[in-house]
């Protein structure tokens, strides 16, 4: 059984938290994440044009540039993590180029190394698959792929098919941290999308309250926060590990007595 | 499509790829509709009431065919080759990008949407989108970076007038880059109803090929009228590169015609080993924007942003066929200084009686080097993509003259 199966095997569906990597104390967020109860964790990689993300992340992507974070630094993160944490599943979430730049399997191998047990490339769709997909799933790495409003049932078999370790459910057809979506709109999504497959099923985009959350993990097999956590390490700089465990164990909570 | 052996102008194959390039590297939020967008473009390019109406639309509103006009005093100047213009500057609009728009707004109306998007840098595929947005009656936001916006007034007070929204982008660097960035982020939030009408030869498959076949009308009017007026076919081809389409316009028609050599001309701004916008000169292949391409950037992959004195040459990244004529050695590319671009523009105004915009002064300003260089029987054919009219401020700062 890999981290992420274990994870989403526990009696209680899951709590995914993003944070920006090198936004803040990094290493101090992310064990705030744990102790606050989060069960997977998304490590964002910033990016200098985050054409999938709102506001919040943009702006946590760029202070992290603007601070000369690095892909090595992030990799660091990544193994420090994975030290003082054996059994929280982590995943790198981030774009295309910085990805790929030197070359699929260097990536890949790093990720490996560096224990990271899942990727969420936001601007590789299943018809690229080649440009990281193969060298992943050589590294023992999952793919974790997203499904939107907007994929249908024409398309979902070919977003399933190479994904691994949770299918990542986008709530709303828009960027991350703005709308919600309607709680009816997503029971019907993930009720389809979980009769096509056995993956679990995570749910995100807007979510930032313990009873939103509580109301998705009825139906889904995770929820994951990323926006509102992000905005509170911007606004609360040396104590923000402190306010995000705080928040985040208010959303743990919610979903993991949600069923 | 059929695939003809030794031709160069098949591509891209079914995914959009041209070699390594191109690409539909898009969020998943957008990859039905762009799915969606390419089987539309195949119908409509298979329709010939949609190609009527395309041909109808640049005569009659664009002004099309554009002029072939051979340059005597800057040939003479020059001292070498014969050196021809395409005349695209005397288009409505006074640019290239009006013979895209009106091929992409027809396909939105197509496809039942009911709003257009467009990204826009020095304004004048803000100012040509928001022209055909006008003429068909649908609304029009145009996303252009707040830096832009402050320094391209003129064209922002154009758009107004033409009934678009500017909407002035500050996040990143707040230049063309982020108004794309912007434009997407637009999109994916309204794809239900919404056309992105992408300005230049990037982006995700199909973008890159049916920009580059709505612009191509530049090419094959030009191959026709300089056989018609010499007999010959001209022996070199010269056009500006920022995403790169009036280039690819100009070239493509040409591509398996091969005793015509062809030059893209990239913005060096103040030199390659300091800021400039020469993607292929000083990039390397990533992906940005939809699309798998050569584009300034660092080791990490975070890109960087281009400097020239054209912002509509000021873009990171060019278009993938670009990229994939420099790697199979088909088009040659170079690139030229804000210096030497500013010398062209000045030349061409005082030997030709012609203001060109500086893009194309990045054009005249390669032809400078490279005509004298050949035999005065030799014909250079370069694009004259846009009229000098929205420039002659920052010329003016440039020149030291305060208007």
């Amino acid at each position: 059984m890999t981290r992420l199966s274990a994870a989403f095997a526990k009696p209680h569906p899951a709590l995914v938290c993003f944070v920006t990597a090198g936004d803040g104390d990094t290493a101090a967020i992310l064990d705030a994440l744990v102790s606050g109860g989060a069960d997977v964790i998304e490590l964002g990689m910033p990016f200098t044009d985050p054409m999938a993300d709102g506001p919040a992340i943009q702006a946590a992507n760029l202070r992290s540039l603007g601070r000369g974070i690095t892909t090595a630094d992030i990799f660091e993160y990544a193994a420090g993590f994975r030290q003082r944490h054996p059994d929280v599943p982590l995943v790198l979430m981030g774009y295309a180029n910085p990805m790929t730049i030197r070359g699929p399997e260097w990536f890949a191998d790093q990720c490996a190394k560096a224990g990271v047990d899942g990727v969420i490339c936001v601007d590789i769709p299943p018809e690229e698959d080649d440009a990281l997909g193969p060298n992943l799933r050589e590294h023992g790495i999952a793919p974790i792929r997203l499904a939107t409003p907007t994929s249908d049932a024409a398309r979902l078999p070919a977003i399933l098919d190479g994904s691994a370790g949770f299918l990542y459910y986008v709530s709303v057809a828009g960027i991350t941290g703005l709308q919600q979506a309607a709680q009816a709109s997503i029971d019907e999504a993930v009720t389809r999308i979980k009769a096509a497959t056995d993956l679990p099923v995570a749910v995100g985009f807007g979510v930032r309250t313990p009873e939103q959350a509580a109301a998705i993990a009825r139906v889904a097999d995770g929820v994951v926060v990323g926006s509102a956590i992000v905005e509170l390490v911007a606004e609360h700089g040396g104590e923000a590990p402190e306010m995000v465990r705080e928040y985040v164990a208010t959303l743990a909570e919610a979903v993991h007595s949600a069923r | 499509m059929t695939s003809t052996p030794n031709s160069y102008r098949t591509g891209p194959d079914e995914r959009g790829h041209f070699g390594q390039f191109g690409g539909r590297y898009v969020a998943e939020t957008l990859m039905p509709l762009v799915l969606d967008l390419d089987r539309h473009y195949r119908a409509a390019k298979a329709d010939p009431a949609f190609q009527a109406e395309f041909d109808d639309l640049l005569e009659h509103y664009v002004g099309r065919p554009s002029p072939l006009y051979f340059a005597p005093r800057l040939t003479e100047e020059l001292g070498g080759a014969q050196i021809w213009f395409k005349r695209d500057e005397l288009n409505h609009t006074g640019a290239h990008k009006i013979n895209n728009c009106v091929g992409q707004i027809l396909l939105a109306m197509r496809m039942g949407k009911t709003r257009i998007i467009a990204e826009t840098g020095a304004g004048q595929h803000g100012v040509a989108t928001a022209t055909v947005c006008a003429r068909f009656g649908l609304p029009c936001v145009i996303f252009m970076g707040a830096t832009d916006v402050a320094r391209q007034q003129p064209n922002v007070f154009r758009m107004k007038l033409l009934g678009a929204e500017v909407v002035p982008v500050t996040a990143g660097a707040a230049t063309l880059k982020d108004a794309m960035n912007e434009a997407l982020r637009d999109w994916v939030a309204n794809v239900h109803d919404t056309f992105y009408i992408i300005g230049t030869v990037a982006g995700p498959h199909p973008y890159p090929e049916l920009v580059r076949d709505f612009q191509s009308v530049i090419g094959r009017e030009a191959r026709e009228q300089m056989l018609s007026r010499t007999g010959r076919l001209p022996d070199l081809l010269v056009a500006a590169i920022g995403g790169g389409s009036n280039a690819i316009g100009l070239f493509h028609p040409f591509l398996d015609d091969a005793d015509v050599k062809m030059l893209g001309v990239e913005a060096a701004g103040h030199g390659l080993d300091k800021l400039h916008a020469a993607s292929l000169a000083g990039g390397r292949p990533g992906i940005l924007h939809g699309n798998k391409t050569y584009l300034l950037q660092d080791d990490d992959g975070q890109i960087l942003e281009g400097h020239s004195i054209s912002a509509g040459l000021d873009y990171p990244g060019i278009g993938p066929e670009h990229s994939w004529l420099k790697e199979i050695g088909r088009v040659d590319y170079t690139s030229v200084t804000d210096v030497e671009a500013l010398a062209a523009f000045q030349l061409l105004c005082r030997t030709e009686g012609i203001i060109p915009a500086l893009e194309p002064a990045h054009a005249i300003a390669a032809v400078q080097k490279v005509a004298p260089t050949m035999d005065k029987d030799t014909i250079v054919l370069a694009n004259l993509c846009g009229r000098g009219d929205k420039d002659i401020f920052s010329v003016a700062e440039h020149l030291g003259v305060k208007l």
